[in-house]
Parts: structure tokens; C-alpha cells; sequence
């Protein structure tokens, strides 16, 4: 992809949340880490929401998680989501606490297919962008 | 917060009509429900000595705009959870001595203004992925409730269609010509499984009520309405998702339930009307699970037939609501709730209405309940 035809929205990264986007970039899905407690939270924040501790680090996770709602955008908020509709948006729960927004893709990328709360899923990577890459889920056992 | 059962009153209330009104400002409009909240209790607006402006840009214009120097001002986002949040505030501001007399002003020209609610306008860490408004929030949760509870859209049509039915009686309202279950299922899809009928208004208007002590209020024009039962609870550590939560904030509600009727001395049975914030039509849902006027997951069974209009088992948003009346973000179903209990609410009057509930299923759930003085 040439730079600049990616049009839909991208990160705004900043300090807090720059290992996240370079992990991504590796197909490695993070969450952040409180080393004082072990707490996982996502997205970012400056102190542990357990301890309120400063000292924060990344985790890479097994990229499986369970399904626990989806929504199809009927409606584009972007101009450069019409093509796309209706999309998806779906919760997923990750393995290792964390709850996150993204999209199913493969077979449960189609609407009315096979999504179930609980289904388990695991993470995909979408280089949208040469610097961005986006984490999506397919339903574990998936090819 | 049992001391203070029964203390404060809503002396006055106003609105603006509800539409579409380019031409005019935010200020404007307030004034408008200002004047028409004064002459409803007949105080004059020397006598106000508190503030609370909602969805107002700026609190010092609007006291400028109106000629009133408060002693106590406070102002809010614009977030239809705020006016709850803030009736309540102001009835302690009075009953701690803060002020007499508080008016509560709130003005939105969204539909002028062409606000979507959604994309670049509120962006925020999910936009990547091309999650963005209130309302898929909403549509996320209700997916949610079919897959644990087995509701279905059908059932969730019957809120807007009630509601509906409600507003085709409320000369005011926005949306009166009636719609039906299977509308519902036509309408196109926003969010799905939401569709274009369990969305609210976008619409331009203004309210306004006026508080002060149960005493000073039993010598105004009106009937005093008395506040007495509030409930808050808060949702914040699990919201990273806005205006979402895996539990449709029941465990917050069930908190704000045993607040609010522990207060009033009253429980769900004794409810005349309900007043529930229907930004999205599943939210009356949660409402009515949260609070316990049936049990948790049962909701879908309970709106059947028709149990919201008028005539119903628990008449609820008399008025038409967000879904139907005008996008008064909590304001106007106050403000109706205050209106039944003073029996001025013409052919939608409910008999013998003595005690109304407002609630708000939001991260920050917040009941009040309103009885005649």
C-alpha cells in the first residue's frame, strides 16, 4: 500500500501508548503491566488502576480471548467506512483480563454467520498502514 | 440522605416548543424557559440566587444574559446524565444553605447544529477499528442481553412503540403519529441489532426548573412537588468503552434502587409513573431490571402488551420520552414527572398519580423520586 491511500481513521500515539502500536507492528498483541501488583489494563493509563503504582510495563499476550458482543455499522461516522458497510465492531475479553474493542474477520466476518457470546477467538494483524497494524479476531481453529 | 426526605420542592418548571430552531442561541433559548419556569411559580428572577447551567456554553454569559447575580452557580458537561446529577445537587446546595432558590437551566441547538454523535466529533482510542457513538455502545450491550437473556428485537420494539403512543397524546412532542412493532423491524438499521426507532430525537429546545424549600415553595403559585428519594451510583472503573458496560450498569442500579427507595420509604409497587432516561431504547430496558420492577433478564416479557403506554401497568415516559417527545437529555422527563404529580398534564394525565420516578442507566445511574407536597 502506497502512503497515504490508508484514509480511515489511525491512532493518535503519544507516550503512553507507543509500545502498544510497536508491538502491533510485530503482530504481538500488549497489554500494559503493573510490576507491583501484576495487574493487567487496557487501554493504557498513567498509574495502576489496583494500586495506583507508577511503575508500568508491557505484556505480550497469547492473543486468545472469547467473544463477548458484536455490532454492525449500518451507519458510516467516516466517509471512508461507506464502502465497508454494513462492518463489525465486537468486545472481546482477552485470555489475561483486559477487555478490547476490534473487528471479526474470516468466517465471522459476515453478518448473521456464526457469532455466539463466549466463542473463543484469537488475534490477527492488519498492516493497514506501513507504521500501523491493526489487531483483528478470527475464531480460534480457523485457518 | 433520609434527613433530607421530603425537604425540597420543584417550585417551577418551563420548556421551550421542541424543534428545529436555527435562528436561535443556546442562551436564548434558556431564557425562554427561564421566563416560563418564573411564571409558572411566580417567583421573580431576583429571588434566584443559585444556578446550574447544562449544555450552556458559558455560566457567566447566561447570568449576564438573564440579569442574575447567584451566591451558588455550577456547570455541567452536556451529558444527558448531568441532569439528574444535577437536581440532586442542587437540592443539597438548598438544604445545606448554599442557596434559597436554585434555577436549573439546559438548552441544546443539536439539531441546528447538525451534531452526530459519533466520528471525528468525539473521537477517541477505538476509532481505528471504527468504533464511535453512544449508540453502538448501546447496540453492543443489547446484543449482549439477547445472547444471555434470549431477548429479542421485537420485544425491545415494544419500548419505542409505547413510547410512541405516550407522545401521541402530549401536544408538544416531536414524533406523534403512532408506529408499530413491525415499523420498528423495517426501519433501517444504524447500529444493529438497533435500528432508526431506538435512536432519540436529535432536536433543539430548552427546560428549566426551579427549586427551593418545601416551606417557601408551599407559598408559590403551584402545588409544591416534592423530591423524595435520590439515588447515584457511578461506573467509571470499567469504562474504557464509553457509555458501555458488560452488566448494563445493574449491579450500579440495584445500588441507586436501595438508595432511592430506602430514602422515599417506598418501593417499585408503589410507583405511579416511571421517568426513564431513553437515549436508546434498551436502556428503559436496564432501567427497569436495575431498579427491580421485574427480574434481571426479564425485561423483554415485561414491556409486552403495551405495559409502558399510558394505560399500562407502569405508564413510563408520559410525555413521549427521547424516543418520541424531545431530546430534552433528562430535563423534560423532570420536568413531566413534576407535571403529572400536579395533574396538569391534560389527556395524558394519569389518575390519581402520587408518586413518579426518574431514572438514568448511564456511568453515572442516578433516581429521584417525586411525590406531591
Amino acid at each position: 500500500m502506497l502512503m497515504g491511500d490508508y484514509t480511515k481513521p489511525l491512532p493518535k500515539i503519544d507516550e503512553l501508548t507507543r509500545p502498544y502500536w510497536e508491538y502491533a507492528r510485530r503482530h504481538e498483541l500488549s497489554v500494559q503491566r503493573c510490576r507491583a501488583c501484576g495487574h493487567h489494563q487496557f487501554p493504557p493509563a498513567p498509574v495502576c488502576q489496583q494500586c495506583l503504582g507508577d511503575d508500568l510495563g508491557w505484556q505480550v499476550v497469547s492473543g486468545r480471548g472469547r467473544l463477548v458482543t458484536w455490532t454492525w455499522f449500518h451507519r458510516a461516522y467516516w466517509s471512508s467506512f461507506v464502502e465497508e458497510l454494513p462492518y463489525n465492531v465486537a468486545v472481546i475479553r482477552l485470555e489475561e483480563g483486559p477487555q478490547i474493542i476490534s473487528n471479526l474477520v474470516g468466517a465471522l466476518a459476515e453478518e448473521g454467520a456464526a457469532q455466539r457470546q463466549g466463542l473463543p477467538v484469537r488475534a490477527v494483524f492488519d498492516d493497514v498502514t506501513p507504521e500501523i497494524s491493526l489487531v483483528r479476531f478470527a475464531q480460534d481453529g480457523d485457518a | 440522605m433520609k434527613h433530607l426526605k421530603d425537604r425540597i420542592a420543584v417550585a417551577g418548571v418551563g420548556h421551550t416548543a421542541f424543534g428545529s430552531f436555527p435562528e436561535k442561541s443556546d442562551y436564548g433559548l434558556a431564557a425562554e424557559a427561564f421566563r416560563a419556569a418564573l411564571a409558572d411559580c411566580g417567583l421573580r428572577k431576583e429571588d434566584v440566587d443559585g444556578l446550574v447551567c447544562c449544555r450552556i456554553p458559558y455560566y457567566v454569559r447566561m447570568g449576564e444574559v438573564l440579569g442574575i447575580d447567584p451566591r451558588w452557580t455550577m456547570q455541567t458537561p452536556a451529558h444527558g446524565r448531568m441532569s439528574g446529577i444535577a437536581i440532586i445537587e442542587a437540592m443539597m446546595a438548598i438544604a445545606c444553605g448554599a442557596a434559597d432558590c436554585v434555577a436549573l437551566l439546559y438548552a441544546n441547538i443539536g439539531r441546528s447544529r447538525r451534531v452526530n454523535y459519533g466520528g471525528d466529533e468525539s473521537s477517541g482510542f477505538w476509532d481505528p477499528w471504527g468504533m464511535t457513538s453512544p449508540g453502538a455502545a448501546h447496540a453492543l450491550m443489547f446484543r449482549s442481553h439477547m445472547e444471555r437473556y434470549g431477548t429479542t428485537t421485537r420485544q425491545l420494539a415494544e419500548v419505542p412503540v409505547a413510547i410512541r403512543a405516550n407522545a401521541a397524546l402530549n401536544p408538544s412532542a416531536v414524533m406523534r403519529e403512532p408506529i408499530t412493532i413491525d415499523d420498528h423491524a423495517r426501519a433501517r438499521r444504524i447500529a444493529a441489532p438497533l435500528g432508526l426507532l431506538d435512536y432519540c430525537l436529535i432536536n433543539d429546545g430548552a427546560g428549566c426548573l426551579i427549586l427551593t424549600s418545601r416551606e417557601r415553595a408551599r407559598d408559590l403559585a403551584k402545588p409544591p412537588v416534592l423530591i423524595s428519594g435520590v439515588g447515584a451510583q457511578d461506573a467509571f472503573t470499567g469504562s474504557s468503552i464509553s457509555n458501555y458496560a458488560d452488566n448494563f450498569w445493574y449491579d450500579e442500579l440495584q445500588a441507586v434502587a436501595g438508595q432511592v427507595y430506602t430514602m422515599a420509604g417506598v418501593g417499585p409497587s408503589s410507583i405511579d409513573a416511571l421517568m426513564a432516561y431513553d437515549n436508546f431504547s434498551p436502556t428503559v430496558l436496564f432501567s427497569l431490571e436495575g431498579l427491580g420492577f421485574c427480574g434481571r433478564g426479564e425485561s423483554g416479557s415485561f414491556v409486552a402488551a403495551g405495559a409502558l403506554r399510558h394505560d399500562g401497568r407502569l405508564p413510563t415516559n408520559t410525555d413521549g420520552g427521547h424516543l418520541s417527545n424531545s431530546y430534552m437529555q433528562g430535563w423534560a422527563l423532570n420536568i413531566e414527572a413534576v407535571r403529572q404529580l400536579r395533574g396538569e398534564c391534560g389527556s395524558r394525565q394519569l389518575p390519581n398519580c402520587e408518586v413518579v420516578q426518574y431514572v438514568a442507566a448511564t456511568p453515572c445511574c442516578r433516581s429521584i423520586i417525586y411525590t406531591r407536597g
